[in-house]
């Protein structure tokens, strides 16, 4: 009689410049289930992690905001394509971390996947919509043109562990922005999953950097980092806000910020009107005014 | 008034003691031909004696009657005593705006705005002379600038947006824009009435209230806004303007009751105000300070060239947040165009502001004098060359000569460092990469010059410019329908067009 075949279980790792290193401190902790249940260990990334991956995203800065938009779009669309493939392996990992029932949980995978299609579409759209051609008092040609801000520190939500990461991951993508990402404390595994379809997907590595551990210990250092632009402070717990915002000031960090009066944990981000926000793509761009003079 | 001043040799100070009136006098040319006086006259300006802050409509003291004095920089004479805000003016003012938000003004419906903000674009124009003569006597900057820029343009600004208070539906598609509340706005002196046109208009517009606070060396043109206010019958607390020293922008930053935080200065003060709103849920705009960019191709058309770089870094005595104040020149044109440059800075006619002939007037405060002095001494003791015309200043006032820098290396805290000052830093570059390098090595963002004769090549080097304004083959060019404003440490926001009127908004779903 064969005996029982015994799993092959999943090691979690971080996902820093295209490959899986494990935290460089060698550390974990261990995570659990809604219920209770330990689920795996994940790496508890360290200050150096979060040096190596902002160093990552700004190698990947120039390429990826040089592509294309109409490229960037499809290569973001096609993130969808993978996971729609994907479908059963996200919904028992969302399943998993947030304790929804299995319907519940498909219905979150298949709105993460609609996302990036919503988000993937405006690649070829944003510029049009935001830009502008300003007729001036004088014979000049004027135009203004939004670029992506460089390297985006994202802090995912800390209870919506798939739909809200992708809400959160796909605006300052879509423009040519590169990501380090802080995933969930709690709930780090599908964001780990989610890496696992970027790396097989055409997101060239660097472009999204994914980093899970202690968020009292990683956003300070994400925060105060010298390289890094713009901050998505959305998954920063209460306490730790004003102390983050701080450091980000040392070097005049532009921050999309969750307004105080929206508690984290109450946000519907199955809410297609709240969660599908062109604003939140503008908070990662910069524009740029072009003078040309008229005549010769 | 320019007398033609005497050649002396010897241009190179070998070190930074000697005294700043020595440094570099002397073998440039001075200009072969006398300038006759051509003063504006004052008569169109009535200087009071004492001045208020403006609060609810009205002009009344500080709370403690506390004052100081403004100075015209150009004759150290102090003009008027101005009141002197305390806290609890600010917090007073800050009510005023509330009430006015919630009963008036933000209850009124766009069209209406958009009537109140036209009569102020009419009456800046119908007094512009006044403001034009109050605004050089206040802040030492030449009277053709402020009348034929400063003063049209902050008149242009609030017509623009008047426009925009009717139509905001159109400015951002698919969504309801609300305004923001009580902003509190916070603008530096080197374009004391421009800066609060840019400030005020698209807030008004977009159905705010604000509380502005002029900065202390140049308070009269935005106490003489106020006085506009009360002409257009705009409702009392609408506008509301202090005068004071640092601590009252501060109170207002931290104020519970301001929603938005608007401010234009240097980015060592924006990173304080960007604490003071931290933990809350304010809106904040920031216009800091650059360290532009100006890059000469050897295809560039060089006279005019020389024009934009002289318009570039002497246009306000340089005390422009976007001041092309490094020039960067490609290797093998670089010999002749210093040597121009040098040839047209011998033109420049320093001297008293209200002269129409002056080209470069006082700087604005005697600190900020000391602060250029000493910088231009630590480019004199790092080695760098300097060069300045042979021009007589003024015996009284805060002037200083149009200064030139060669030999600059990139680590000088001349081609570091903001100097808000009529100091241009030349650095040179053999290939565009190596432009762009040189031009981005820099914390700031704000602005940037490009000048060659050929288009592609503009649009390439004006893509890879991380800076918020790309002039090419021009500079300090601005209009109200123009965004402005920085990357990096040069802030965030824009001011000016659709852009500007972001930053006033919050953003609702249909």
């Amino acid at each position: 009689m064969a005996s029982p075949r015994v799993e092959v279980r999943k090691t979690y790792k971080l996902y820093i410049g295209g490959a899986f290193p494990r935290t460089e401190s060698g550390r974990s902790y261990l995570i659990s289930g809604a219920d209770g249940t330990p689920l795996a260990n994940a790496c508890r990334a360290s200050r150096k992690d979060v040096r190596d991956a902002v160093r990552a995203a700004r190698k990947a800065f120039d390429p990826w905001a040089g592509k294309t938009a109409m490229n960037r779009g499809q290569v973001l669309y096609r993130v969808a394509e993978l996971m729609e493939g994907r479908r059963e392996q996200f919904a028992a990992a969302v399943e998993a971390a947030e304790g929804l029932k299995p319907a519940a949980a498909r219905t979150v995978v298949d709105r993460s996947i609609d996302r990036w299609v919503w988000y993937a579409g405006w690649a070829d759209k944003i510029a049009q919509v935001l830009g502008s051609s300003n007729p001036v008092a004088a014979p000049y040609f004027n135009f203004t043109i939004p670029e992506p801000t460089g390297v985006v520190g994202v802090v995912a939500p800390e209870t919506s562990s798939l739909l809200g990461l992708v809400s959160r991951l796909a605006p300052p993508l879509v423009t040519g922005n590169t990501v380090v990402l802080v995933a969930s404390e709690r709930r780090p595994l599908p964001a780990v999953t989610l890496a696992e379809v970027l790396a097989t997907s055409d997101v060239p590595g660097g472009v999204v950097n994914v980093l899970t551990g202690y968020k009292a210990e990683l956003v300070p250092v994400l925060a105060s980092h010298a390289d890094i632009d713009a901050l998505d402070t959305w998954g920063v717990p209460d306490e730790l806000r004003t102390e983050v915002e701080l450091l980000a000031a040392e070097d005049i960090k532009r921050l999309l910020r969750r307004p105080t009066t929206v508690a984290e944990s109450r946000f519907d981000w199955l809410d297609d009107v709240a969660s599908e926000r062109p604003e939140w793509i503008a908070a990662f761009l910069e524009m740029k005014t072009v003078w040309h003079p008229i005549g010769g | 008034m320019a007398a033609m001043a005497t050649d002396t040799t010897s241009s190179l100070i070998p070190g930074a003691d000697r005294s700043p009136s020595s440094w570099g006098l002397g073998d440039g040319q001075a200009i072969p031909w006398e300038y006759a006086p051509a003063p504006e006259s004052r008569d169109v300006v009535t200087l009071k004696e004492r001045y208020g802050l403006f609060i609810g409509g009205r002009f009344v003291s500080a709370a403690d009657n506390g004052t100081f004095a403004t100075v015209n920089p150009a004759t150290e004479e102090t003009m008027a005593l101005v009141a002197r805000a305390t806290l609890a003016d600010a917090d007073k003012a800050v009510r005023a705006a509330r009430r006015a938000q919630t009963r008036s003004w933000g209850a009124l419906p766009g069209r209406e705005r958009a009537k109140y903000l036209f009569r102020i674009a009419r009456i800046l124009q119908e007094r512009s002379r006044e403001f034009a003569v109050l605004e050089s006597m206040d802040s030492g900057k030449p009277i053709k600038e402020s009348r034929d820029v400063d003063v049209p343009l902050a008149a242009a600004h609030f017509w623009y947006y008047a426009g925009w208070a009717d139509k905001l539906e159109y400015a951002f598609p698919g969504r309801v824009a609300r305004p923001l509340g009580v902003a509190a706005q916070i603008i530096p002196w080197n374009f004391p009435l421009l800066m609060l046109s840019w400030k005020i208009a698209p807030a008004l517009a977009a159905g705010n209230t604000v509380v502005l606070k002029p900065a202390s060396t140049t308070p009269l043109s935005a106490l003489l806004f106020a006085e506009v206010c009360r002409q257009a019958d705009l409702p009392p607390g609408v506008v509301n303007i202090l005068t004071g020293p640092g601590e009252v922008g501060m109170a207002l930053v931290t104020h519970k009751g301001v929603d938005k935080v608007a401010f234009t200065g240097s980015t060592e003060i924006g990173k304080r105000i960007a604490k003071g709103v931290a933990g809350t849920d304010k809106a904040l705009t920031l216009e800091l300070g650059g360290k532009a960019a100006n890059i000469v191709f050897d295809d560039a058309p060089l006279d005019q060239a020389i024009e934009g770089i002289v318009n570039g870094i002497y246009f306000n005595q340089g005390e422009v947040c976007c001041a092309g104040s490094r020039l960067l020149v490609q290797e093998s044109i670089a010999e002749t165009l210093i040597d121009k440059l040098k040839d047209r800075l011998a033109t420049i006619r320093v001297g008293d502001p209200l002269d129409k002939n002056t080209d470069v007037g006082a700087i604005n405060s005697k600190a900020q004098l000391e602060k250029i002095t000493e910088l231009v001494a630590s480019g004199v003791a790092e080695g760098a060359e300097l060069y300045q015309p042979a021009c007589d200043l003024p015996e009284r006032g805060y002037f200083f000569r149009p200064t030139l820098f060669t030999n600059v290396a990139q680590s000088h805290r001349i081609a570091r460092e903001e100097i808000f000052g009529p100091v241009l830093s030349v650095l040179t570059f053999r290939t565009p990469d190596e432009a762009v390098e040189k031009a981005n090595n820099t914390m700031y963002g704000l602005s940037a010059g490009i000048w060659t004769d050929k288009g592609s090549r503009i649009l390439e080097m004006a893509q890879r410019m991380r800076a918020g304004v790309v002039w090419a083959n021009t500079f300090n060019k601005f209009d109200p329908t123009s965004p402005f404003g920085g990357y990096k440490q040069s802030g965030f926001g824009r001011e000016g067009g659709m852009h500007g009127l972001h930053a006033y908004v919050r953003l609702e779903d249909r």
